[in-house]
């Protein structure tokens, strides 16, 4: 997005005496309008309670593109840094001016504007509600203004969020609302042969109504659990043709070199068409992790509302990118792009591309076939975890050449996965429409569409499969598998989290090899300044806490997100029962983020992104058979719960004079490892497949007595 | 089907149907959006509200069976001294980051102090390990609990 023509008017303006910003980032639960109204009150100085955070809607939201990849902060912050400072600058020129006085002379604080020629203090928003705000955005700015140390915002929302009263999509209720759900296939192979009529009929008689097109369906009714009862009913009344079922094949298979689409990765980006370096003769050391299908398995299910008005069509959605959306649903619909409009309202944490933009779709297919009336379409429980979009699986294949004084010569790393680009962005051949699930199952379906690489910069299976680490040869490969048997999308992290699991498994694998301590061997590679201390405050950290614990084993991880984002280094304690279910004891998070500009939302994205990678790291896999998925729920698909929440310590530096690095998915890559290394060292079993489960490390103690013999 | 509810401390009656999951019956009939819908498997907790004192998931038990029950809602909780306690030090301690299971979790907050007002960490994740949350906002929920068991004069 190119920021050279637009417009103080965009980000921010004044009502009331209030100042609104508009982000166009949305909040999807990591306080992301918390941190960009702290950046305006930084650079305009105005209390905290004259600051409102505008809702995201398209046309009069920046499209500043998909709410991901941790950049909300990097991209957003730096819009809205930008549009506060030009608009201070401009004020400020402005009173000089109507004063004949110089801007020099001016000063801004607690929101109040003090210079010459003026007797009373002077309202800063008072005075620039006045203004235009069609300011051209400054292309240089001050620095950040000077400060003791991070802010810490309160949460905005917080409190109704504990009394119950913040609104979610979900809580909508509109005059002549109709309540909707989706009645879905026994699995994504399966096709409608017939719905028994005289059950619709009955329905209809009740005032439930049932929409077909093709194999989608959907009920809708004016009260919510009669609805409920009925997508039931009506899915006991289908006669599905199950033609093969899904395949039944382990995800290790699925996933080789042999299958897929190679690219050597340089410099962070994989290059169509280019040769790949053959493999070095010798490897010293050699491993293959694997990372099996997981889910974003929201808390809320997913919904979407939608109301047909003529041609026009408005829609609300806890989509991550509702102009993807808009434009994608306007191809479907064969409506002119003003005719659509998406306003963002929350759902639950997505933490990627989970069922969002299917449930507005599901809406507005059903809004298409009841003009007039607002339609709200819930996902259940199972329908989320059914189907989502899987974040797709990784095999990571790595092997090591050391030299005649131990050092690694020589890295090879092959990622080999699934795409995580499954959003419904627009393209060429109709690609946005394709990715809209609901299109699968309609009257003229429109079937999956190929899976395309991701060639951007540190972008999805090659998300850091570059070790943060200074070795001088390193031979690098995406491997893209085209043909999953499930639909797969952004979830958290992306390939970061199987690469960095990977890699840092790997570090730990050679440090013991060559009988190094963990934390100096990975020192021994590393000459960033900033990536030094984080070890350094670690090692301390760890060493004060292994004094309390009496845990069976510990395990660190370091990672740089993106190799230039946030700088994460993760400590672990666990404890391993007899029937080895792990514990974990205490979790150590240091972290390096750049200037820190929410410091309590930082520490909580730290927090949640460890959570959510010992959760991935200890129980999280789907499964799946022929008649269709089997993690259907959260006894089938279990999850973190709070009997294994350690105590965590975070400790974030503070670098006033650097640059913001977004920090949402830093930490969960490094916690896998930390936690799989932690496992190696309580029980001298290195697991290679995620995830751990109690079971899982029984198996390997077992294969492990087999090869002793 | 009618029915007589006790909710936030007033009679209120209901004609639902008559197999209506207590939460549907105070989302839809009643417009008490606290409550949320998250599984409807009793398996996560987002549908929590108090039953006589204790925790309860209403995502599956029909209304019925809460008649004679003193319900309270997580609207309700700020009308009870310890609900409103645990209300203020969630805020406090920026316990939640989407806020889907927060109302729930107030709930089994506001259970655990009624019963036990100096509760242990351990006893705090024992009352919460049937509720999820997926954003990884425990620290700060068990954060949460403690500053309201703090400041109980009583
Ligand atoms: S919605 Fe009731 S326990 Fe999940
Ligand atoms: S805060 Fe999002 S599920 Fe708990």
């Amino acid at each position: 997005m190119s920021m050279g023509r637009r417009h103080v008017s965009e980000w921010m303006g004044i009502e009331n005496g209030m100042l609104v910003v508009r982000p166009g980032k949305v909040d999807i639960g990591q306080r992301i309008s918390t941190a960009l109204a702290e950046i305006a009150r930084e650079e305009l100085t105005v209390l905290r309670d004259r600051i409102r955070v505008a809702k995201v809607k398209t046309g009069s939201s920046p499209d500043e593109g998909t709410t991901s990849g941790s950049n909300s902060l990097e991209q957003g912050g730096l819009a809205i840094r930008r549009a506060a400072a030009t608009l201070r600058r401009h004020a400020i020129g402005l009173a000089a001016e109507q004063t004949g006085s110089r801007p020099n002379d001016w000063t801004l604080t607690g929101g109040i504007l003090h210079g010459p020629g003026r007797n009373r203090p002077v309202d800063f928003l008072e005075f620039a509600e006045d203004m235009d705000l069609r300011i051209p955005l400054d292309q240089d700015i001050p620095p950040p203004p000077a400060r003791a140390r991070p802010a810490s915002p309160p949460m905005l929302g917080i409190e109704s969020m504990a009394a119950g009263s913040y609104r979610f999509l979900q809580d909508f209720e509109l005059p002549g609302m109709l309540h909707a759900r989706a009645v879905r296939p026994p699995h994504a192979r399966a096709r409608l042969l017939d719905i028994r009529q005289a059950v619709i009929d009955e329905l209809a008689d009740g005032g439930i109504i049932t929409v077909r097109d093709g194999s989608f369906i959907a009920v809708a009714g004016p009260r919510e659990w009669p609805v409920v009862k009925a997508a039931r009913r009506v899915l006991t009344s289908c006669t599905w043709d199950l033609e093969k079922g899904l395949p039944e094949i382990d995800v290790d298979e699925l996933l080789a070199q042999s299958k897929a689409e190679r690219m050597p990765v340089l410099d962070g980006r994989p290059i169509p068409d280019a040769p790949i370096a053959p493999m070095q003769p010798r490897a010293d050391c050699a491993a293959r992790y694997l990372r099996p299908f997981t889910m974003h398995a929201s808390l809320g299910p997913s919904a979407g509302l939608a109301i047909r008005d003529g041609k026009r069509i408005s829609i609300i959605s806890h989509s991550q990118g509702i102009y993807a959306l808009r434009a994608s649903i306007a191809e479907c619909l064969g409506l002119e792009l003003e005719n659509v409009e998406i306003t963002f309202a929350p759902g639950s944490g997505c933490y990627g591309h989970n069922g969002a933009d299917d449930a507005a779709f599901d809406a507005t297919l059903v809004a298409n076939a009841i003009p007039g009336k607002p339609i709200l379409l819930k996902w259940t429980r199972e329908n989320e975890h059914c189907w989502e979009p899987f974040g797709p699986p990784q095999a990571v294949e790595l092997a090591a050449r050391l030299g005649e004084d131990g050092r690694i010569e020589g890295l090879s790393a092959e990622a080999i996965g699934g795409t995580y680009r499954g959003r419904p962005s627009p393209g060429p051949g109709g690609a946005g429409p394709a990715r809209l699930l609901a299109n699968r199952f309609r009257g003229s379906p429109i079937p999956a569409p190929p899976a395309v690489p991701n060639l951007n910069k540190q972008g999805g299976i090659h998300r850091n499969l570059d070790p943060c680490y200074e070795i001088s040869e390193t031979r690098l490969v995406n491997n893209l598998v085209p043909d999953l048997p499930h639909r797969t999308s952004a979830l958290r992290c992306l390939g970061a989290a199987a690469n960095i699991f990977a890699i840092e498994s790997f570090m730990d694998e050679l440090a013991f090899k060559l009988g190094k301590d963990p934390l100096s061997f990975r020192r021994s590679y590393l000459e960033d300044p900033r990536a030094l201390a984080v070890l350094d405050r670690l090692g301390e950290a760890m060493e004060k806490a292994a004094r309390k614990l009496n845990s069976d084993g510990r395990g660190i991880a370091y990672a740089q997100y993106k190799n230039e984002m946030a700088r994460v280094a993760v400590g672990v304690f666990v404890s391993v029962a007899d029937d080895a279910a792990v514990t974990l004891d205490r979790a150590i998070i240091v972290v390096d983020a750049g200037r820190i500009v929410d410091l309590p939302g930082l520490e909580a994205q730290m927090e949640g992104g460890f959570l959510q990678g010992a959760s991935w790291a200890l129980h999280e896999e789907v499964v799946w058979n022929r008649e269709g998925i089997v993690s259907s729920d959260w006894d089938s698909y279990p999850v973190l719960r709070f009997d294994n929440v350690p105590e965590i310590e975070t400790i974030a530096i503070d670098r006033p004079d650097r640059s913001s690095n977004g920090a949402g998915e830093a930490s969960g890559g490094p916690a896998i490892a930390a936690i799989v290394n932690a496992v190696f060292d309580a029980t001298g079993l290195r697991i290679r497949r995620l995830p751990l489960t109690a079971e899982a490390i029984r198996n390997s103690a077992l294969d492990q007595e087999a090869a002793d013999g | 089907m009618e029915l007589t509810l006790r909710i936030n401390g007033r009679d209120r009656s209901v004609r639902s149907e008559e197999d209506t999951p207590l939460l549907y019956v105070l989302r839809d009939e009643l417009k008490l959006k606290g409550a949320k819908f998250g599984c409807g498997l009793e398996q996560c907790g987002a549908c929590a509200v108090l039953a006589d004192g204790e925790a309860t998931f209403t995502c599956v038990s029909p209304a019925a069976a809460f008649a004679g029950s003193e319900i309270v809602t997580p609207e309700g909780l700020a009308e009870t001294e310890c609900g409103a306690r645990v209300q203020a030090a969630f805020a406090e301690a920026s316990a939640a980051q989407c806020g889907y299971c927060t109302p729930g979790l107030a709930i089994a907050a506001t259970a655990l102090l009624m019963r036990n007002p100096s509760p242990s960490r351990e006893e705090a994740k024992a009352e919460m390990q049937m509720h999820l949350c997926r954003c990884g906002s425990h620290p700060r929920v068990l954060r949460a609990v403690e500053l309201a068991a703090s400041r109980n004069r009583k």
